[in-house]
């Protein structure tokens, strides 16, 4: 009796140890991530002088000299302006390019349809910044060399693979039902695609679009590779991290973290539904 | 005016024959039900005459126009879907509305006939609501709704109360069959469930491997199944089937007994009778009962007959127990033969 | 239109695209890469790993892979279970481990080198306790283990989400039922995770190890914004082949070994991890 109840008690104190250290983890590991960030925002927010000195205060100080700073970089701007362009025009062009296969691969089967399925996740097994090599001579002949269109290609190619799958497993999700009722309702199949299925994936496509933007705004090699006059911002900074202050590094990596920030917050509810889908 | 001729359709999917040589004519409105086992091809046939599919080979004729290089929006037909399709991000009016609005038709006209065709499904209350906020049985009606409202030549409908609770399912069956009857459409009813096509059928076609086994009146298909599959397929519980060897002159001989049938040259036949045209007699087959089931207004008793299993559905008020030896005698009327060569009837 | 042709018509975009952008420009790397002053020749190859620079190159981006790699693994397998049975502020919780995901490398670089760098984080907070006197500089070449670590943590840091989302999407996809029936068989919640977590998440961890080592591979922003050039790795060597050496052949030579490893490694994780045709759910 007094064994059983000691027993019951042992695993109650257990199960509420247990229960702390994992709420201690789950805290710990959003420090983990949280922490390093909060670093960064108190160097922006620090004066260069600040930034510069040493012991470092652990209270950001606001004081927008270092952004100031960073606007008022010769170039600096223009990198932003370059980033924003590319970005953009990779955005449009791979979720214009992504969306018809993606539509394919969730409506038709067809002769063939592996072997397509197989072309786009291969690219996702292939380091493709590399293939900034042989596109930068080929871009010199063909006029495109060191423009943000040529760029965006190269940042399209990246993020096509992605806009094919998550638009894929959007289609995938409207059932088919709802096209071919609209047929019968006297749809053609693009009245029934432009009436029924787009106002339903609209979110989702503003999302597949958002992370075509992040994958463009945070490519590093081949920008670095392709343009030369016209940096974009992870360009730019790259080149003149040898050289530039620490303040400017800084302000620089928190300019390119924030929109990233705030577009996975807007895309988070489609990351897992990606992801689940585009494993089949 | 919408007579529906199917022509020699057939369908290949890739190497599966889904469909052989397929011929039926629907007449002007008619309710004409694919009944069948899932795989059989009803619903695949069904979507050849909606446009939805096309047919490897054959013609599809609606109102006297050939209609299978049309559109599924030329033909003339509205379809419901089994799982609604009910368009989640317009309003019960928008979606009922939503055929009428994609023929230009003007905002009164729309609104009229909305409210009357949700009138006549008694969703009239709820065509401000997403398909969201609303329980099955109401996105069903809005389904019929949205349909009935194109004023079709033809009603195209696939398994439409099969994702219904039963009780739901039978209201539902009743309503729609009133709704269509005063319609006046010509119907294409798919459905696995032989009660639903019994009630609801002005004709019935069993399907059976992607053919028409039979295609008649549900009394008829019931009574005169023109073969082995429709026997065994309508009733429930299906026909029993026994063994016969020729006694001459006409009579064969059953489970020891000699009864009267066709005039074949066949050494053997089938004999077939549904379980409720079964009684208790002085004198008949004799059957060893297995297991007794009181269903309430009859007794289903399952028995042994000649070495074969065998139903007879008996008076509710008899003391039946497993073990029991029966003497079981057939409703002579009631008797049918089929070859057990080619599992058709012989009369 | 022709019903036929249509899926056709829609794949046709991104086919021509990923033919001109991406297959093309492989053959092109290839030929560059075989291309000596008379037609085919090993001579890039020879003078890629000649240089002095390549074997420690090739170490420290295997070296960090095999590090960074596991660790993000075992730390996201971690985090998606503790995810799992979560009911209060899963959402919020998933949304905070998942901000790394839409970080650069370079920028990655950039926090880090906050903590690391000489008057930072890392060194107020030491100097704070009492454990130095003067600030360290930790990224020199007095210190390369510090600076691998540093790398290391960077990138653990920021491609641990992606591997996280893959596999919290996986789980997803199990249905509750095995765990139930695992349950009432009495098997303990380790085993749960071993016998049926782990394989039936085969196919996402496919994704996930390929897309990471992949990515680790291509190890370069974070490694320029901490190291510099005191921790050569392959993909910065094959920028400076580019760009300092001006030599775009022994550039693309070493882009073929990079893709070498990135498809060797596919290929053996594939193999590992297949999953027997039927027994996925």
């Amino acid at each position: 009796m007094t064994d059983a109840t000691q027993l019951v008690g042992n695993t109650r104190s257990t199960r509420k140890a247990g229960r702390y250290v994992y709420i201690a983890s789950v805290v710990l590991l959003c420090a983990w991530v949280l922490v390093p960030l909060y670093f960064l925002l108190i160097n922006t927010l620090s004066s260069p002088e600040t930034v510069n000195s040493f012991p470092k205060s652990f209270i950001p100080e606001f004081d927008l000299g270092s952004l100031t700073f960073f606007a008022g970089f010769e170039g600096m701007l223009t990198a932003l302006k370059n980033s924003i362009i590319v970005a953009a025009i990779t955005m449009v062009l791979s979720v214009l390019i992504g969306a018809p296969a993606g539509y394919a691969l969730s409506r038709f089967d067809f002769r063939g349809k592996e072997l397509f399925r197989m072309l786009v996740l291969l690219t996702r097994a292939f380091p493709l910044p590399l293939l900034a090599l042989p596109l930068a001579v080929l871009f010199i002949r063909t006029g495109l060399d060191d423009t943000a269109f040529g760029l965006a290609l190269v940042h399209t190619t990246l993020a096509i693979p992605f806009a094919v799958l998550i638009t894929f497993s959007l289609f995938s999700g409207i059932p088919i039902e709802l096209e071919e009722a609209a047929w019968t309702l006297g749809c053609t199949r693009l009245t029934a695609f432009t009436k029924v299925v787009l106002p339903l994936i609209l979110p989702g496509i503003t999302a597949s679009a958002i992370f075509a933007f992040v994958i463009s705004w945070n490519e590093v090699f081949a920008s670095a590779v392709l343009t030369i006059e016209n940096r974009t911002l992870p360009a730019f900074l790259l080149q003149t991290l040898g050289e530039a202050p620490l303040h400017l590094k800084f302000a620089g990596g928190f300019i390119l973290v924030v929109p990233a920030l705030i577009f996975i917050f807007a895309v988070r509810k489609y990351l897992f539904a990606m992801w689940g889908i585009a494993n089949r | 005016m919408a007579q529906i001729q199917i022509k020699n359709v057939a369908k290949n999917f890739g190497g599966y024959q889904a469909l052989h040589d397929i011929n039926l004519t629907i007449e002007d409105q008619e309710f004409m039900v694919l009944l069948g086992a899932s795989g059989c091809g009803k619903t695949t046939l069904l979507r050849i005459v909606a446009g939805l599919e096309t047919a490897t080979t054959g013609e599809v004729w609606i109102g006297g126009k050939r209609v299978d290089h049309l559109a599924p929006k030329d033909r003339g037909i509205a379809m419901v879907f089994q799982n609604y399709a009910v368009f989640p991000h317009l309003t019960v009016f928008e979606n009922i509305g939503f055929g009428l609005r994609m023929q230009k038709m003007s905002n009164e006209e729309v609104t009229r006939r909305v409210e009357r065709t949700a009138g006549l499904m008694h969703i009239d209350q709820l065509l401000k609501r997403y398909s969201g906020e609303l329980s099955g049985g109401q996105r069903q009606r809005v389904a019929v709704a949205r349909a009935l409202a194109m004023e079709p030549d033809v009603i195209l409908m696939d398994e439409p109360l099969s994702n219904l609770d039963a009780l739901l399912r039978l209201e539902m069956r009743a309503e729609l069959k009133g709704v269509l009857a005063e319609s006046k459409t010509t119907a294409i009813y798919v459905t696995h469930d032989q009660v639903e096509a019994m009630s609801l059928a002005d004709r019935i076609s069993v399907m059976h491997q992607g053919k028409i086994i039979q295609a008649a009146t549900p009394i008829e298909v019931y009574r005169n199944p023109a073969a082995k599959f429709v026997a065994g397929f309508i009733g429930n519980p299906p026909m029993n089937f026994l063994d016969a060897t020729p006694a001459g002159d006409g009579k064969w001989t059953v489970a020891g007994q000699v009864v009267d049938g066709p005039r074949v040259n066949l050494d053997r036949l089938q004999f077939a009778i549904r379980p409720e045209d079964i009684q208790l007699a002085e004198q008949g087959m004799s059957a060893t009962a297995k297991v007794v089931e009181p269903l309430g207004a009859h007794l289903l008793v399952t028995c042994h007959v000649d070495g074969t299993s065998f139903r007879a559905v008996l008076d509710s008020d008899l003391t039946v127990r497993p073990g029991d030896t029966l003497m079981l005698s057939p409703q002579p009327d009631r008797v049918r033969w089929f070859d057990p060569e080619t599992n058709l009837a012989v009369a | 239109m022709n019903a036929r042709l249509l899926p056709y018509m829609l794949i046709l975009p991104v086919t021509l695209f990923l033919g001109v952008f991406f297959l093309y420009p492989f053959v092109l790397v290839a030929q560059q890469a075989f291309s000596g002053s008379d037609g085919f020749s090993m001579a890039n190859f020879r003078d890629v790993f000649s240089y002095w620079k390549f074997p420690i190159s090739l170490k420290n981006t295997l070296l960090l892979a095999a590090i960074v790699v596991p660790v993000q693994l075992a730390l996201s397998l971690l985090m998606a279970t503790m995810v799992s049975k979560m009911k209060k502020g899963r959402d919020l919780v998933l949304y905070v481990w998942t901000i790394p995901l839409g970080i650069s490398d370079l920028a990655a670089g950039i926090i880090w080198l906050a903590i690391f760098e000489q008057s930072g984080f890392l060194n107020s907070m030491m100097s704070g306790l009492g454990v130095i006197d003067q600030p360290v500089n930790f990224l020199s070449y007095q210190h390369p283990g510090v600076i691998f670590l540093a790398i290391a943590l960077a990138e653990i840091w920021r491609a641990t989400a992606i591997m996280l989302v893959i596999i919290v999407a996986g789980i997803g996809l199990i249905p509750k039922e095995y765990y139930e029936a695992a349950e009432v068989f009495g098997a303990s919640p380790w085993k749960r995770f071993t016998k049926i977590t782990l394989p039936m998440l085969r196919p996402s961890l496919q994704t996930a190890l390929i897309l990471r080592v992949v990515l680790a591979f291509e190890v370069f922003a974070v490694v320029a914004a901490l190291g510099g050039t005191l921790m050569p790795v392959l993909m910065g060597e094959i920028y400076a082949y580019q760009f300092d050496l001006l030599n775009s052949n022994a550039a693309a030579a070493l882009a073929l070994v990079v893709l070498a490893l990135s498809i060797a490694f596919t290929v053996i994780i594939l193999r590992v991890l297949r999953v027997p045709k039927g027994a996925s759910i």
